[in-house]
């Protein structure tokens, strides 16, 4: 059907594959082909309403029995790592509340607010196209957004100065409430996470602290009544500085009147 | 000492796959779990530093298979589907019913190949590993897969697909 464009190419095209310079001669040819071009449109939107189908899937709390799938053979863990586990069930990102009370561990302490953040990281930021649901190029709308769902006034903290750009942001169900995912990106494509929620009442800790969860680093500290979690694996170092503009821009600006 | 993988940073990926896969929320999590059992089983077998996304996309891919070879007589899958209540006239309800109809009426091999690239974003070649095919199967099932999707969701009849070339 075609002279010079392969019909695998043009699939490539929707799909995102295509290396630069061939994109742009397939771009060049499609304005001289217009039915292909509208056939590749079709396809693209076939895309995009299987992401608006099924995407809502990803912000589900977790089912307690596959969460547990995943953790069965690692049962000569000590008897605390799986209270702690079992009290994360009952917090954040992994949020079916069913009656679960790990022994004398308080759910939502700090430590899980760095488990969660980390596994929202790992969840979100290697998506190549749908890394977030509203992009920054509405980030006005999307600040206004989460700051509703969340219930206080967020601010995306402007990581310029270190060279990551705000790529957008999500909502995600947590047990504390609703959460709030910002995303950024350096030039080279590396990303990282910005996690605010609810802390639980009485926590007013407000030290800076490290954890490595699976190879994402997390700093994060509580401010108020909120928790906040900057993750990536972009070294220590780097996040570090990343969390110390965070930290610096977010407490000016909530000192504000 | 190797350190097992964690498994569920993978969790809602596999899930999403399996929703869209099955078209119904408890088939889907069953097949979720029995890919998390047999990885937990056979995670000597995973290569460290390789792909363990891929290759739970794998196993589930595997299962899914057998449970089709199963159930083929009665095609439970497309008939569950087609019977989602279209809810209240709005535009976005009216949209999804017709993705998960049109997806449940394609031949599972067709649907497998639109979901791994076209939700999952895994590249054709990382697809035809997890399908255990060629890449030139991927492409073609791909090709199908999205012309017949497009007659569907344009409203054609895709019994016609018969007899089109």
């Amino acid at each position: 059907m075609t002279d010079n464009v392969h019909e695998h190419e043009l699939h490539a095209y929707v799909d995102g594959t295509l290396p630069e310079a061939r994109r742009l001669e397939v771009e060049a040819w499609l304005a001289a082909h217009p039915a292909d071009a509208a056939r590749m449109q079709d396809w693209a939107a076939q895309n995009q309403s299987l992401h608006a189908a099924f995407d809502s899937v990803l912000n589900e709390p977790l089912p307690l029995n596959l969460v547990r799938a995943t953790r069965r053979a690692a049962l000569p863990v000590p008897f605390k790592a799986i209270a702690a586990m079992l009290a994360m069930l009952v917090t954040g990102l992994i949020g079916y509340a069913v009656g679960l009370n790990a022994p004398g561990q308080a759910p939502a302490t700090p430590a899980y607010l760095a488990r969660d953040a980390a596994i929202a990281h790992a969840v979100f930021s290697p998506e190549a196209r749908h890394p977030v649901e509203v992009d920054a190029a509405h980030a006005e709308h999307l600040v206004a957004w989460l700051s509703k769902r969340v219930g206080t006034p967020l601010q995306a903290p402007d990581f310029s100065a270190q060279g990551f750009e705000l790529l957008g942001g999500r909502l995600l169900t947590g047990e504390t409430g609703p959460v709030a995912q910002f995303m950024y990106q350096d030039r080279i494509e590396r990303r990282v996470t910005l996690y605010v929620r609810r802390a639980v009442a009485g926590n007013t800790a407000t030290s800076f602290r490290h954890a490595t969860e699976n190879g994402v680093d997390v700093f994060y500290w509580i401010d108020g009544d909120f928790g906040y979690a900057l993750s990536g694996q972009i070294g220590r170092q780097a996040i570090r500085q990343l969390a110390d503009a965070a930290y610096r821009q977010l407490v000016t600006a909530s000192a504000k009147p | 000492m190797r350190t097992r993988p964690d498994l569920i940073e993978h969790l809602p990926r596999l899930r999403r796959y399996a929703r869209a896969l099955t078209g119904d929320v408890n088939r889907a999590d069953d097949l979720v779990q029995d890919t998390l059992e047999r990885a937990l089983a056979k995670l000597d077998l995973w290569q460290p530093g390789s792909d363990l996304r891929a290759w739970l996309f794998t196993l589930m891919h595997n299962l899914f298979v057998n449970q089709i070879r199963i159930k083929r007589p009665q095609e439970t899958v497309m008939e569950e589907a087609l019977d989602e209540p279209v809810s209240g006239g709005q535009m976005e309800a009216l949209a999804a019913r017709d993705i998960h109809a049109a997806l449940a009426r394609l031949p599972e091999e067709q649907r497998e190949v639109l979901l791994l690239v076209g939700l999952e974003q895994f590249g054709y070649a990382e697809a035809a590993l997890v399908l255990g095919v060629p890449t030139g199967t991927v492409m073609s099932r791909l090709s199908r897969a999205r012309e017949r999707m497009q007659q569907m969701l344009a409203g054609e009849p895709a019994v016609k697909l018969k007899l089109v070339i």
